[in-house]
């Protein structure tokens, strides 16, 4: 019998891998998909609540959540193309040049 | 076990498996083209959780229109080069560590909280009109926020075209 702790702990999972590959990849292009792996995680835990409670404001949210995801997707594809064209380079751990 | 269950273990570890091979691999493009069936089975799993109609935006969205940006990006640029270098951070331990104790958090959280009342209730008028339901309270009690939606894509798009724009050096 599925219940709510299947959806929570199966959403646990795949932020956690969203998480594993922000801390752990250094081409920022990886790291911005783990980002939007992480808000689809979120968002599941949002639906699973939104079910379990019987109230669809969850899902509104969730709404929101998508439109802000593809704003920061455009956004920060935007500002690797203009650090590519700058820099020659898309690993975060070679992007240093406001390091004190 | 019922059909529910299977479907729900089915979605689960497909979506877990493609979401650990996106993460993992060095090959950008790869990345991208896993975690394509990921979003897909995680809208699977919406389905299950009787929202269809965010399940059809999961599919258009982020797994449609964001992954197709991403693979613009990542072939105009040529950025699928992995050029024999590591791809794994230098703080990896450190990031591992992290990682795990986040995952056992989350999950001893989920797995140990009580939530009482029944969890899959047939409730016949609502899962035939998810998007009605959905709608009604987008446009009444969220009438503002969604319009302020529009206007951060707005802004967005703007900032996204000024960001990406090549400088003309005469």
């Amino acid at each position: 019998m599925i219940s709510l702790t299947h959806f929570l702990v199966l959403s646990a999972i795949l932020f956690t891998i969203g998480m594993m590959g922000v801390l752990m990849r250094r081409n920022v292009i990886i790291i911005l998909l783990s980002v939007e792996l992480m808000l689809t995680a979120v968002n599941l835990n949002f639906i699973a609540f939104s079910h379990y409670m019987k109230n669809p404001v969850g899902q509104v949210f969730v709404f929101f959540v998508m439109t802000v995801a593809a704003a920061e997707t455009a956004l920060g594809l935007a500002i690797v193309i203009a650090l590519f064209r700058n820099l020659e380079t898309v690993y975060v751990d070679e992007i240093n040049q406001m390091k004190g | 076990m019922g059909l529910y269950d299977i479907m729900f273990y089915y979605f689960a570890v497909v979506a877990v498996v493609t979401a650990l091979l996106a993460v993992s691999r060095a090959n950008p493009v790869h990345a991208v083209l896993f975690l394509v069936p990921c979003f897909f089975h995680v809208a699977g799993i919406f389905v299950l959780l009787k929202a269809e109609f965010l399940a059809v935006i999961q599919i258009l969205v982020p797994a449609g229109a964001l992954m197709v940006l991403y693979l613009f990006v990542v072939f105009l640029f040529s950025l699928s080069e992995v050029k024999g270098m590591r791809a794994a951070h230098r703080q990896w331990a450190l990031a591992g560590v992290v990682v795990v104790s986040l995952l056992l958090l989350l999950s001893v959280l989920a797995v140990s909280s009580i939530f009482p009342g029944p969890f899959q209730e047939l409730v016949a008028k609502e899962a035939a009109n998810n998007t009605a339901a959905v709608g009604g309270s987008l446009y009444t009690s969220f009438l503002f926020p969604f319009e302020l939606a529009s206007l951060v894509l707005l802004a967005i798009m703007f900032g996204a075209m000024v960001l990406a724009r090549r400088e003309d050096k005469e």
